[in-house]
This record gives C-alpha cells, structure tokens and sequence, in this order.
C-alpha cells in the first residue's frame, strides 16, 4: 500500500510516492540512488545504516519511511562542506581506519551523533559516574560508545584513534 | 514482508479505537523490534497506527518526588535524564546497558516493555514454538536454550524477556499506565508481564487495544542508592545472561530495606522477593547476600545448558549488594 511522504535528505527537500513497508534505508539506496548507508545485516544488528535523523544517529534499516514524515536526514554524503571533508571523514583518512570501507558511512555517521551526545553530557555504560560532566571520551568511551558499529574488517584499532583525534584528545 | 496500511494517531484515544477496532493490527512505537520480526514474517499485523508521535514525550518530575515518563520517551533520552540519573541510577545504568546507541535513540519507553523475547525458535518461523504459534511445540527445551529462563518457566515456554529497562523498573516498583477501550487503569510493572504457564503468546496482561501512555516512578527514599549488573557474552551490545538490579537502604551494617529484581532468568523481569524479605532487618554482609540468593535460587529448575546461571545470578546478587553496602 503506497504513502505520500516528503523527506529533506541531506538539504533537499524530496517528495516520494512510497510502499508503507518501505524502510528509511530502502528509500535513500533504492528511490534516491544515495548509496553511503549500507545495508548489512538489515536487522539493527550491524549498524552499517546509521544514518543521522534529525541530528540523531539511527539504523535506518529499522526505520519505516512512512513514520519519518518530515524528518531531516544526513548521510555520509551530507557531512562534507563542498571539497572539504569532514573532520572526521579526514581522520579516518589520516588514521587508515577502514580496509573494505563497506561499514565506513555508518561508522562516521555513528561517531557525528556520538560526539553530539558526548557534548550533550549523556553518560554510556562504562561512564563510572552518571553525574559527571562534560563527559570525557578516553578510548573505553569511544570503544562503548560505537559499539552498535561493526566492523567485519577489524579496523577498530584505528578506528578508535580517528575519533579520539576529534574529540580533541 | 506483509502489506499493511498505516495511520497516524492524533492522541492517546484515537488511537485505541482505531486498533480496537483492527483485530490484526498493532501499534507502531519506535520499530526496533516490531520492524525487525516484521521482516522475519513473525509478526504480521495488516494496520500499524503509529503512535511514536503522541504527546507523552515528557519526563516529568512531581512535586512528591516521583517522576511520570511518557510512553514516547526515548530509551536514550531517559537514560541522559538528570533526574534519573541522580535519583533512580539503576534505572539509567540499566538503560544504557541495552542495545546501541543508535537503537537507544529510536527505542521507546513503551515499546521497550513490549519487546518480544530473543529466543532463537521463536524468531524462526520455520521451526515449532508455542509463543508465535501455540501448540506447535517448545524447540527450545530440547534444544539450543542456554540463554534462557532457568525460574518460572513451563512445560510450553522457556522464554526469557530481553528488557534490561523493565528489571530496574521492577526494583523501583513502578506503575504502568495503561488507556484501553474501557478507560485508564494503573497496572504494577510486576504484574504487567505474564508467566508462560500454557498460553506463552501472551507476554502481558494487557488486550488488544491497550495503550501504555505512561510508567510512574513513585518517590523512594533509597533510590538514590542503586545499581544494574548485567552480564552478557561480550562486553557491550549483547542481551543479559544475567543481570542484577538492586536497590539498598543499609544504616550500621544492617538492611533496613532492599528491593532485587532478575533479568535473562524468566519469562519477566523476576522480582526475588523471597531474598528481600530474607536480607530485611538482617546484616548487610557477604554471607547474608549470598544466603538470601540461594532461598531465591533454591526455585530454579535449570536445564542442561543454562545451570550456569543459577551460580552466576548468586554471585552477581552478592556483588551488586556488597558495591551497594559499601557505596557512600
């Protein structure tokens, strides 16, 4: 059964004629030809499809397009300025923090919320004290923090260093 | 996946006479579990009414003390609230022990409640299983169930619920408000999950149409004083094996007041009642931990693969009360 829904996707509006089943990842991939999310293991399970929906990091692949009526999503392909990369597009550059690079949007996507929610003063699970604040991302936060991220690759040992280079460490 | 139409709730009573009104149909929350079984061909609802945007997105503090969050509160946002994170800390530890970040940001506290267990026959739809398909059989039992529950358990399910959130709400003997066709009732969170007993399709008491609209936390005076462990087969984005949440009131070594619940050991979060009421008015020591952990655990009938978890729930009970006593 089809549904109307409009979508801004990395700063355009778009207006889509959609199956209700249809997921957020479905859409971008499929309807829209935006390739960067991935789908890896369509399930929640891999986050190879994080996107960021409005500002907030999210596996579209468990996102249904018709739920997202108005959202404001960014890709990978929304992230850099013109040619210039986004600071984290060039640390995962400078750290060689990929080797296949099939779950790389996701991880950027992942880490773009991640420092948000860092900045926001929200504690993880290995943050000893829930009152503390600002939160300070030392390699076990990080680690925590993207481990919805997979990577089949293992290239987490580079991984760690690129973000922890923009957090500011 | 099966063709279903979709609508939009405009508030609390809409949307319960809508899906009052579609024997088939479900609510649509964030969709981190009921898209994901959706796809599996394990649920199949013909109307999902969405109700991830009704106005109960609030966490709000009460004048007593006690906090009322909306059902649309997201699991992360409670999780970061300040509130929660001073007041009730068993509940955000248990929060962020859950799923992912980016599962955490869609997940909601209504829907967190709703999940389906992650038995591996009851996302299978090619092998039997009483709680997708009553009367097909139990895969689990004679199969692979080294995950699942090892208390209150039947001869029809041995299902764990996968909720980290609902074993800290148990401690913290919070109310589920409820909207259903009939009016608004208040359902204690212990008694909002079933027991398998011979109808393990049922994973709560509520009917078709019921709306969670929002979960109270009643004021505590040792709240404040709590803790989740939860163990799991890797260190991060894995369900429990097990996992403690505790709550402890303790003045000169001894236990004025207690409250335990279990996760990944049954069919609900497990209350353990009986080791409560062992440990009040009794010493906040080592050995008394462990002796109320076994009249708890003298209950458990393990099966071949998950006897390990009587002796790993004993042990992390004492843990999480010894961190607990000796917290300042």
């Amino acid at each position: 059964m089809d549904a109307e829904i409009s979508l801004s996707v990395n700063g355009a509006v778009r207006h889509l004629t959609v199956d209700t089943r249809t997921t957020l990842l479905d859409v971008l991939r499929e309807h829209l030809a935006i390739t960067g999310p991935k789908k890896g293991c369509d399930h929640g399970q891999c986050g190879a499809c994080t996107i960021l929906i409005d500002g907030r990091r999210a596996n579209s692949c468990l996102a249904l397009a018709v739920a997202h009526q108005g959202a404001l999503l960014t890709t990978i392909e929304g992230l850099a300025q013109g040619d210039a990369l986004h600071p984290l597009q060039s640390a995962f550059i400078a750290h060689d923090a990929f080797q296949c690079g099939y779950c790389t949007p996701g991880q950027i996507c992942s880490a773009v919320g991640m420092l948000d929610e860092a900045a926001r003063g929200w504690p993880s699970h290995v943050t000893a004290d829930l009152g503390a604040e600002p939160i300070t991302l030392n390699d076990d936060e990080i680690r925590e923090r993207m481990s919805g991220n997979l990577c089949r690759c293992a290239a987490y040992a580079n991984i760690v260093p690129a973000i922890a280079e923009v957090a500011g460490r | 996946m099966n063709p279903f139409r979709y609508e939009r709730a405009g508030d609390a009573g809409a949307a319960v006479a809508t899906l009052a009104a579609a024997p088939t149909g479900a609510y649509l929350g964030g969709g981190t579990n009921l898209v994901d079984l959706m796809k599996l061909g394990v649920a199949t609802p013909d109307l999902l009414v969405d109700v991830a945007r009704l106005p109960s997105d609030r966490i709000d503090v009460r004048a007593d003390g006690g906090v009322r969050i909306g059902a649309a509160v997201k699991n992360s946002e409670l999780a970061a609230d300040r509130t929660i994170r001073s007041h009730y800390p068993v509940l955000a530890q248990a929060l962020l022990s859950g799923a992912s970040a980016q599962l955490r940001n869609l997940a909601s506290t209504g829907g967190n409640l709703m999940q389906r267990t992650r038995c591996v026959y009851f996302r299978d739809v090619t092998k039997p299983c009483n709680k997708r398909n009553p009367g097909s059989g139990c895969s689990a039992r004679d199969g692979y169930h080294r995950s699942l529950a090892i208390l209150g358990a039947s001869e029809a399910c041995i299902a764990t619920h996968p909720s980290d959130m609902a074993v800290a709400l148990a401690t913290l003997d919070a109310i589920v408000h409820v909207q259903g066709v009939h009016g608004e009732r208040a359902i204690p969170l212990v008694e909002f999950h079933r027991l398998p007993g011979d109808a393990p399709q049922r994973d709560t008491v509520l009917e078709h149409g019921d709306l969670i609209t929002s979960v109270e936390l009643p004021p505590s005076s040792f709240a404040a004083r709590s803790a989740y462990r939860k163990v799991r087969d890797r260190a991060s984005y894995a369900f429990a094996l097990v996992s403690v949440a505790a709550a402890l009131d303790v003045a000169g070594g001894i236990v004025r007041d207690v409250r335990i619940a279990l996760g990944g050991v049954a069919h609900k979060p497990w209350r353990a009642l009986r080791a409560e009421q062992a440990l009040r008015g009794g010493p906040a020591t080592a050995e008394a931990f462990g002796a109320a952990a076994d009249t708890e655990l003298a209950h458990a009938e393990p099966l071949e693969q998950n006897a390990f978890k009587v002796p790993l729930a004993r042990n992390v009970i004492v843990r999480t009360l010894l961190d607990l006593a000796e917290e300042r």
